[in-house]
């Protein structure tokens, strides 16, 4: 009977507190342990060569499984990016990882983000700085990422759907902007509501493959300029010239 | 049942031809073009698999030869429209190609399904000429007629009809093919075919519209998922699928790689896609100059704020935005060309009033014709020729163009523009930037080779390039650039933050100041490819940047297998991106088709009971080598006459439809022509007219270039045929044989030459790409040659 008792807890145990969580965890802790070796090894990314601290927690904390479909969750802690519906995709871990370290945001900073998508580059900046204002274009995805930030508990992520052309004016101006949807060019706009000494990150190329990384800086005078940075330690040529 | 039926097997192959055109639109239209490489595989390897399976059932097969005819013209009628369906059902997308191990069998599995209707064509084909072997000239004859008239006609019928509407249309012409098959073949069931009748009359008027989806990731998608978006117009034709998207909510505001310095926006615009790729803009204009004020912030306006009211020529007019940016800084004409009547008839008519009557203005004149053949026939000199930037951002990054053709960018090419500047005008070339320099570095080395073969001593002095973050602009002047020059390049990059890349007394610490680079790889490539050690620096370069010439014309193809390796090696780091991977995707459809070959042509043929009484290695190397020989002939000489008929589309609808009625006139004549050496003969004579064809074609055709279209297309088919009538000779010939001395044998033949084809269409293109067309159709007439000898062996 004592042994039919043990083994009715331990199965109860196991539904109340399925192993996945657990197993979910030490995935999470593999992959940003995976995204930061990809790091140390590209070097073609400023003088850097680790992301810093509060990148890493986030990454460590945020349960990136949350943030894709459901019969996509086994692939989460994969270093991929995976499809979301609409024709849109979570970037990969590290290329999240590399674009909010370019950022190079601080707790007490505001942040604004042009496309959504799940939610879950939203939901690792909401983990370092004090609010996040996001803003998506396409409906469903939009409310669904809107939903799934409230019932995690990020507090301090704004979510609304719309063009993120204007971008946020009521709640700018912003320290770092991160602009995730296809642009043809920077809208104005946006630039007018970064802080002189803030800074603009947005991946180009297209889903699942980000060619490159565009860096805006707005100095102190107001002047612009960019740094095209290659996610990956590659030269085009190598052995002279 | 003493007479073949003839048309019925017209009929099947104009279907079957008319639906390989389809299928390339339909992969176009919900993938991305180059998929037509696969569906040309596909089509072979279906021909291929039915040649085995004939040869295999042939005792189970003959008693019912009829019967089996009209089904496999039934099962054709269903499975071009239900193969379709299903891979539609298959949950492939070639992005994730290099992410997820799934992706290569989803891509196997529509590649199967895609050859099932062809194998039941190729099934219904391959019996007749096993029944009627010794009528195999005829056969042939009525085969490859049909097939002419089928690819040709279905191009005829696109202008027309969109495509999901032909395929059932296409149903209902195999439902027909199988009711006349059942009248030639003086069936009994008569019965049967006022049912295909019926059926075929059904499927017009019954039958719903193939539902086609495209990828939820192609851009046209994307843009109708945003809130606000919804579709205002939609033309078709074969040149593409037209779809215009407004968003009164969030507006379309195209203007590419804009300087950051910029405080104005671009006016409302729609969104026109092609193919579901795209957008280019068609932006509102009211005939007010200062809202276009965005248009003097991009790479592309340059040229402008080097000439005075230039006369303006561009290449590509597309939408507008490069004809509305000459009318913006004060052009004194403006000379627009575009290919696409659909998309011209969206601005002058459809949407003239949106888009201020722009190609009606004063000064404006558009011109419906192909770029490189426009410049190529008119005499006049402009100022300005502004080649557009076309192709959209994410096609281009995503290397989906590697394997195309592309006449725009070779080196004879900017030959011919520079020939058509007036002295002191300029062609200004605008691209797409790419990390590591891709475009740019090779348009920049074509530039180069232009100058010098055109005779400039120092290209140095009359070249100038920039870089936005986003975009580069390439100049190229008809004399040396001014100190004047200089200066306004300076000053206009300085004021748009945009940098300079190369002008010619340029100082290295000018370069990379705005748009910060690791290096300054432009400048530094651009210095390597004006120094002694060009070719040195283009073969280190880990990209392929060789200039692109007219026999080589593959200007996207960056790929290099050693830097393939090294960015395979780096995918985690986001290394991916870079390769340029419709060519991996190429090989890979080589490697797919090499083994579904062998496994549903080749194998089952070796381990099947039959193998004892097959004919030997020579007729196998025979039939094999005539398949190669032809793909690559016909291939090859496709893209010799796309220049010289200026339409891609009308060059290939009328080179393959010439080769393939003149090749059937050829195999008519070679079964009445009582000559003991014929192949030997046809292959002589076709070895000597395609040396004299490369020899003289470049030349002829730059004579007759000016030419009207119908006096061109007559030529091309005059020069054709006797080619083509050549190339008829050797299938039926052998197969005349065959009948003669191993009639069993001929589905097996049948299935080698299937087999030859699928390898050849793919190799031919990949040859291309490495050694030119003129080495193609070197290496064919090297392998008709050896096909002579087999044949000797065989005899």
């Amino acid at each position: 009977m004592k042994r039919l008792f043990a083994l009715s807890a331990i199965l109860l145990f196991g539904i109340a507190f399925p192993a996945q969580g657990g197993e979910f965890d030490v995935a999470r802790h593999q992959m940003v342990e995976e995204v930061s070796a990809d790091m140390a090894s590209s070097s073609s990314y400023g003088t850097r060569s680790a992301f810093g601290p509060a990148v890493i927690a986030a990454m460590e904390k945020v349960e990136r499984h949350r943030f894709v479909p459901a019969d996509l969750a086994a692939y989460s802690y994969l270093n991929r990016p995976l499809p979301i519906g609409y024709g849109q995709t979570i970037s990969q871990p590290f290329i999240v990882a590399l674009m909010t370290d370019l950022m190079n945001v601080r707790a007490g900073d505001t942040v604004l983000e042009i496309g959504t998508g799940s939610g879950y580059q939203a939901a690792v900046l909401a983990e370092i700085v004090s609010s996040v204002y996001s803003i998506e274009i396409v409906e469903p995805l939009g409310r669904e990422a809107a939903q799934r930030l409230k019932s995690l508990g990020y507090r301090n992520v704004k979510t609304k759907v719309g063009d993120g052309y204007y971008g946020w004016p009521e709640a700018g101006p912003f320290d770092a902007i991160i602009v995730t949807a296809a642009a043809s060019h920077v809208p104005p706009p946006l630039i007018r509501q970064l802080k002189p000494g803030g800074r603009i990150v947005i991946p180009l190329g297209t889903q699942f493959m980000t060619q490159y990384l565009m860096l805006v800086e707005k100095h102190k005078d107001g002047s612009v300029t960019t740094r095209q940075i290659l996610p990956v330690a590659f030269v085009p040529l190598t052995g002279g010239h | 049942m003493s007479r073949p039926p003839f048309i019925a097997i017209g009929l099947l192959s104009a279907c079957v031809l008319a639906y390989e055109v389809l299928l390339t639109r339909f992969f176009s239209i919900v993938l991305w073009h180059h998929f037509a490489y696969m569906i040309i595989s596909a089509a072979m390897l279906g021909y291929g698999a039915s040649g085995t399976a004939l040869m295999l059932l042939k005792e189970k097969i003959a008693p019912h030869f009829g019967a089996v005819y009209v089904m496999s013209a039934a099962a054709l009628a269903v499975l071009m429209p239900g193969a379709f369906l299903l891979a539609q059902q298959v949950p492939f997308n070639p992005l994730e190609l290099l992410w997820d191990k799934t992706q290569p069998a989803k891509l196997f599995a529509v590649y199967l399904l895609m050859m099932l209707p062809f194998f039941c064509g190729g099934l219904g084909i391959g019996l007749v000429f096993s029944h009627f072997g010794k009528q195999a000239g005829r056969i042939y004859a009525f085969d490859i007629l049909g097939a002419g008239t089928g690819s040709l006609g279905v191009i005829g019928v696109l202008f027309l009809v969109p495509p999901h509407r032909v395929l059932t249309a296409l149903t209902a012409l195999a439902l027909l093919a199988a009711a006349v098959a059942i009248v030639e073949l003086k069936m009994r069931a008569k019965w049967l075919r006022e049912i295909f009748v019926g059926l075929a009359v059904l499927a017009v008027v019954a039958l719903p519209a193939v539902q086609v989806h495209p990828s939820a990731y192609k851009d046209l998608s994307q843009a109708l998922n945003f809130a606000g978006a919804r579709v205002i117009e939609e033309r078709s034709s074969p040149l593409g699928q037209i779809t215009v998207v407004e968003n009164t909510l969030m507006p379309l505001r195209d203007a590419p790689g804009m300087s950051l310095n910029a405080t104005s926006e671009p006016p409302p615009q729609l969104g026109v896609f092609i193919d579901g790729n795209g957008p280019s803009a068609l932006t509102r204009f009211d005939g007010k100059l200062t809202p276009l004020a965005y248009l003097d912030q991009l790479t592309s306006a340059l040229p402008y704020h080097l000439l005075e009211r230039p006369r303006v020529l561009v290449l590509g007019a597309g939408a507008g935005s490069d004809v509305l940016q000459a009318l913006y800084h004060g052009s004194a004409a403006v000379d627009a060309v575009e290919l696409d009547r659909n998309i011209t008839d969206l601005v002058s008519q459809r949407f003239r009033d949106y888009a201020g009557n722009l190609y009606n203005q004063s000064g404006v004149h558009i011109y419906e014709a192909e770029a490189r053949g426009f410049v190529n026939s008119s005499d006049k000199r402009y100022d300005l020729i502004q080649v557009a930037l076309l192709d959209s951002f994410g096609t281009t990054s995503a290397g989906l163009y590697g394997l195309s053709e592309n006449y725009l960018y070779t080196v004879e090419a900017l030959q011919t523009y520079h020939g058509r500047i007036s002295p002191g005008g300029m062609l200004a070339v605008t691209r797409w930037l790419t990390l590591p320099p891709r475009d740019a570095l090779k348009l920049f080395a074509t530039a180069v080779s232009a100058l010098e073969r055109s005779g400039v001593s120092h290209p140095a002095k009359r070249l100038a390039m920039i870089r936005g973050w986003k975009t580069v602009t390439l100049l190229v002047k008809n004399s040396d650039f001014t100190a004047r020059d200089v200066a306004a390049i300076r000053e206009f990059c300085r004021t748009r933050s945009f940098d300079l890349a190369y002008y010619p007394g340029m100082n290295a610490g000018e370069a990379n100041r705005y748009n910060l680079l690791a290096q300054p790889y432009f400048y530094e490539g651009a210095i390597a490819l004006l120094g002694p050690q060009r070719q040195e620096f283009i073969d280190q370069y880990k990209f392929y940047i060789e200039p692109a010439t007219d026999d080589r014309p593959h200007f996207f193809r960056f790929f290099k297998w050693n830097a393939a390796a090294e960015l395979f090696s780096l995918r985690e780091q986001g290394g991916m991106p870079l390769l340029d991977w419709s060519y991996p995707l190429l090989v890979a459809t080589m490697v797919q088709a090499i083994v579904a070959s062998i496994v549903l042509i080749l194998v089952p043929l070796a381990l099947s009971r039959c193998r004892r009484t097959l004919p030997g290695v020579p007729v196998a190397l025979y039939f094999l080598a005539i398949g190669f020989a032809f793909m690559f002939m016909e291939i090859a000489f496709i893209q010799k006459f796309v220049l010289f008929l200026s339409h891609p589309l009308y060059a290939v609808a009328v080179v393959l439809c010439a080769f393939l009625v003149f090749a059937a006139v050829g195999s008519w004549l070679a079964g009445h022509w009582q000559v003991a050496n014929k192949v030997t003969l046809a292959v002589i004579a076709m070895g000597a007219i395609s040396l004299l064809y490369l020899a003289i074609l470049p030349h002829l055709f730059q004579a007759l270039i000016h030419l009207p279209d119908a006096a061109k297309i007559i030529i091309s088919i005059a020069l054709i045929a006797p080619l083509a009538m050549c190339m008829g000779v050797p299938f039926p010939t052998a197969m005349i044989r065959l009948a003669n001395t191993a009639e069993d044998a001929i589905p097996w033949a049948w299935a080698i030459n299937g087999f030859a084809s699928v390898v050849g269409a793919v190799l031919a293109t990949l040859l291309a790409i490495h050694v030119g067309f003129a080495a193609v159709i070197l290496l064919a007439v090297l392998i008709y040659a050896l096909a002579c000898v087999s044949l000797r062996r065989f005899a």
